[in-house]
């Protein structure tokens, strides 16, 4: 706990007030350290039984042990942990936050920390001796029928021998994986227990930054990801020699393709759900993950005024976006829309941008000239901000760094140097494989001339980034907002009067996916090109953005829609 | 698109491949050998269920890439191929043979000759009867350059002989070639395909050593086997045959007549129209009209003077004798709508004039009969060469006016 002397009378004898503060209780002195809710009230006090049990059964062959799949994961999460550690983020995380969500999950799913491990009370299927002939052909119906997942086990054949308990499993299996429980693992019927998945892990980890309120948005964490500062890809080299992976944990460990935001944060939805997780901690004004926050970081990266934050902050509270309870995740509490922070953020600045500049294809360079003009004219010292330069150069950037990441797609590298083998018998042949590889690798790589993989880039928050020292005018934040802006009654407003909503109505959001369909087309360019922008810097689809610019516009439009519905979708404000 | 964010490994080596692709069709082959060793890694992954599997795509573009790239040598790309012949069984001969292609187009006829054998020595299992015609033809090209090494040893004998010296060592050696070359040559024409060069060599050797109906029967078969492609080659290699053989003007007509069917504007077609002309049969006459004609539809043979000396003597030959007019108004008149733009124009007749005399006066000739004494081609040859006091002109002046009467009913 808390062990500091207090500033005052230099005694350590501290209590917590009611708001969760440290005061002193010698001299009532109250300090500014708020004790971090570290809930373990979520794991029920069930006996312990921990995974790794003593002995261990070492295999004849190979040094290997006996290890399971949890195990594997385990290792997985703790890499990551370090990873983000190394990344700035506080060590609690890895030992205590992640740490504690792992077990109660291990024990939620009667893996672990529970009276009986999941694996002995199933029965094992495995295909008796004659047919297990696995060689480098995965496709034979044994383990075409793992791998496939079939849901009715009617489908084996009929000379299967049932493995009762786990050291037969561990025999008839181990041709399969190298883990004990693999073939268990994939079996369908484990789909209630919230089965863990490599994708799951990083649902762990934002969960657990969410939980600590860390400064990485999701989009960022998986960024990182994809640029390598956090184990996913491959991280299966990490596993030390006798855990040998082979057979069906490839399946489980092997990861070829980029982790979907989606699909994580989905998952990171249901994991707290299954947990039983409380509220979260509170995602208050001075939150990284508050989107007045936020929109400071986008904005800025996405090279526009500093202006435009009264914007956002003024969208912001008018519907109610940035209050605690909207913002704060309550896991399992299905009737309100679950935050994506970053979408958010990013959603809002396009509608301030929409606000301000319509985003027609007509008035934005309309009101660029007219600020064009009164630049010419400006006396003040500071420029107004124009909306064709900041697209000439933003364009710019943003296509150079788009083909860049469009070629880095093209090489990027998904094997590692520890080779992976379906089975021993494969094992020759893998290697084999794998000297070729990288025999071309070197044949060709001379021939590429200079150009040699440079190191991995470090870490970035930033991907795109404008400095005001440039004297080449490229950089607009300190651009003023005075030159589209007027005054009426002493305040000044938007000299837009208009404003186009991107629907009329929203799609169930549950029954088709989305709020509202986005098809470039049917849209400005100018707003597409805004949305590019924010697809390209948080990675992900134009659509996810637009429908949070929908569901914006939608509150803040709210009550003229109520009245307007029949109507065209240009209003007055 | 750009737009995609997902990725996952199929995607990202397409993405590689179009990259690649894209590289090459514009010949920047450091860039294509950049994006090849990003594309590599694809060879651990199954591709079974795919029509051209990686390893074909990687064999395929750094042959590509070895070949035209600059600083690659010949040590690399031999390198290179013995490594894609390891990467698919079921590729093996096919790889060895391209590999052996490579090796004679940059002249190492020696190792393309050990490829050849070792490739030849190579068993495995049924893949080695699947791949039977791979095979066939590895035996071929290796017969190939027995035959080049036996034509080595003959020229080399023939120099000594020359000098009275007979070297037993060499003519043995060259026996051997020709017994080697020999047994692989026959076999591979026997599969009906396109072996042009494998008979000429085969029927070389044998003409050598004197079997000439072993000789015969093959270019025969060659030609008039239904079950091998049309080739006018065939038609060609035997005429040549026959030709050296001395054999009558009837078999070598024979011979020349299918190739007339096949391809009107082969160059022996003047050869060809020279004989018909002579034959005392009319049919052969009428068809030396046919082909002659049939040749100077073609823009190749637009300034061809021997051609057109063909046809002038017997079109003149014809008018004077008055006998068989028909034959050539029945040529003429599917001709008579686009010769004289093609042919007989004035600016042709200006450039003929001025380039080659004697083009220019069969051609006037030949107009002159067609077209009549008032056509452009025939009025401004015939004037410039009489102009020229050039005697022939002089005569064919007097000549297509004489029979100007027998011309129109041509024309008309």
């Amino acid at each position: 706990d808390f062990n500091e002397r207090c500033a005052q009378c230099s005694e350590v004898n501290w209590g917590l007030t009611d708001g969760g503060r440290y005061y002193c209780r010698s001299c009532h002195n109250v300090t500014e350290r708020a004790r971090e809710v570290v809930n373990t009230d979520f794991m029920t006090n069930s006996r312990v039984q921990t995974i790794s049990k003593g002995l261990r059964k070492q295999e004849k062959n190979g040094g290997g042990c006996e290890w399971y799949v949890c195990e594997g994961f385990q290792l997985v999460l703790k890499k990551q942990a370090e990873a983000l550690e190394a990344l700035g983020v506080c060590s609690q995380m890895k030992d205590e936050i992640l740490c504690n969500f792992w077990r109660c999950y291990l024990q939620k799913s009667k893996q672990a920390y529970c009276n009986r491990p999941a694996g002995e009370t199933v029965k094992a299927l495995s295909v008796c001796e004659s047919s297990t002939d696995v060689d480098s052909e995965p496709d034979r119906p044994s383990l075409l029928h793992l791998l496939s997942l079939s849901e009715s086990e009617g489908d084996l054949q009929t000379d299967c021998s049932f493995a009762s308990s786990m050291s037969k499993v561990s025999e008839s299996t181990s041709m399969y994986s190298g883990s004990v429980d693999g073939s268990l693992y994939l079996m369908k019927n484990q789909k209630e227990k919230l089965r863990m998945t490599m994708p799951m892990t990083l649902s762990f980890c934002y969960m657990a930054l969410l939980w600590l309120r860390e400064p990485i948005t999701l989009s960022e964490l998986l960024r990182f990801v994809v640029e390598g500062h956090i184990p996913y890809l491959n991280v299966f080299q990490h596993f030390p020699e006798k855990m040998k992976l082979c057979g069906l944990d490839l399946k489980i460990f092997c990861v070829e393709s980029w982790p979907v935001y989606e699909e994580v944060h989905n998952k990171m939805l249901e994991l707290a759900a299954f947990l039983d997780l409380p509220r979260f901690p509170d995602i208050t004004e001075s939150c990284f993950l508050h989107p007045d926050m936020l929109c400071i970081k986008y904005l800025m990266e996405a090279n526009l005024p500093d202006e435009l934050h009264n914007w956002t902050c003024r969208v912001v509270k008018k519907i109610g976006i940035g209050e605690v309870d909207f913002l704060t995740l309550v896991p399992g509490n299905k009737s309100t829309r679950k935050v994506k922070y970053d979408i958010l953020a990013a959603a809002v600045i396009v509608v301030v941008l929409k606000l301000l500049f319509l985003l027609d294809d007509h008035y934005e360079w309309l009101l660029s000239d007219l600020a064009e003009e009164r630049n010419k004219n400006n006396k003040e010292g500071g420029l107004y901000f124009e909306f064709r330069k900041w697209y000439e150069v933003v364009k710019h950037a943003l296509d150079v760094e788009q083909k860049k990441l469009d070629e880095e797609r093209a090489k990027y590298v998904w094997r590692c140097e520890k080779p992976l083998f379906y089975s021993v018998k494969n094992k020759s042949r893998v290697l084999k494989r794998r000297q070729m590889v990288v025999n071309l690798q070197n044949q060709f790589g001379k021939l590429s001339g200079s150009v040699q993989r440079a190191e991995k880039p470090s870490p970035s928050s930033f991907q795109l980034s404008w400095s005001e020292e440039n004297t080449d005018g490229s950089c607009f934040h300190g651009h003023s907002l005075k030159g589209i802006l007027q005054e009426k009654c002493g305040l000044l407003t938007a000299m837009n009067p208009d404003y186009w909503l991107c629907t009329v109505k929203l799609c169930n959001e549950k029954l088709c996916g989305h709020l509202a369909h986005y098809r470039e087309v049917d849209f400005p360019q100018s707003y597409h090109f805004v949305l590019r922008l924010f697809s390209f810097l948080l990675r992900i689809q134009p659509s996810y953005i637009h429908d949070e610019v929908c569901m914006i516009e939608h509150k803040l439009f709210n009550k003229k829609l109520y009245k307007k519905l029949k109507y065209n979708t240009v209003l007055r404000k | 698109s750009s737009y995609e964010h997902k990725l996952n490994f199929r995607r990202s080596k397409e993405a590689c491949l179009s990259y690649i692709q894209d590289a090459m069709l514009q010949k920047q082959w450091k860039r294509a050998a950049e994006f090849l060793t990003f594309y590599v890694e694809s060879l651990e992954k199954d591709y079974s269920r795919e029509q051209i599997g990686p390893s074909e795509m990687i064999w395929r573009i750094g042959t590509e890439i070895l070949c035209h790239h600059s600083r690659s040598s010949m040590k690399e790309f031999n390198c290179f191929m013995e490594q894609m012949k390891t990467l698919g069984v079921k590729r093996y001969l096919k790889v060895c043979l391209e590999h052996v292609f490579h090796l004679l187009c940059n002249g190492q006829i020696d190792e393309a000759y050990q490829n050849l054998s070792l490739a030849e020595s190579w068993r495995f299992g049924e893949q080695t009867a699947i791949q039977n015609k791979e095979m066939k033809l590895i035996q071929a090209y290796r017969g190939l350059l027995d035959y080049y090494n036996w034509s080595k040893q003959k020229n080399i004998l023939l120099e000594h002989g020359l000098d009275g010296f007979a070297d037993l060592s060499v003519e043995q050696e060259m026996h051997s070639c020709f017994r080697k070359a020999v047994m692989n040559l026959k076999e591979i024409i026997k599969t009906p395909g396109v072996w042009d060069l494998f008979v000429k060599c085969y029927v070389d050797l044998l003409e050598f050593y004197g079997d000439h109906n072993e000789a015969r029967q093959v270019l025969n078969e060659y030609a008039y086997n239904s079950r091998f492609p049309a080739n006018p080659n065939a038609h060609v290699y035997l005429y040549q045959f026959l030709k050296r053989q001395g054999e009558s003007k009837k078999s070598l007509i024979s011979a020349l007549k299918i190739l007339h069917d096949i391809v009107p504007s082969h160059e022996l077609m003047i050869d060809f129209n020279t004989m018909l002309q002579k034959s005392k049969k009319r049919k052969k006459r009428r068809l030396g009209l046919e082909v002659i004609f049939a040749a100077l539809d073609y823009a190749g043979w637009k300034e061809n003077v021997k051609a057109w000396s063909c046809l002038a003597r017997q079109v003149k030959q014809i008018v004077i004798s008055e006998k068989y007019l028909d034959w050539i108004k029945e040529e003429w008149s599917s001709r008579k709508d686009w010769w004289p733009a093609f042919h007989f124009s004035r600016y042709l007749a200006k450039r003929n004039w001025q380039e080659n005399e004697s083009l220019s006066y069969e051609k006037a000739l030949v107009a002159g009969i067609l077209l009549g004494k008032d056509c452009k081609y025939f009025k401004y040859v015939s004037h410039q060469g009489c102009k020229a006091q050039v005697k022939r002109f002089r005569m064919l002046k007097k000549f297509v006016n004489r029979h100007n009467l027998v011309c129109l009913r041509i024309s008309g």
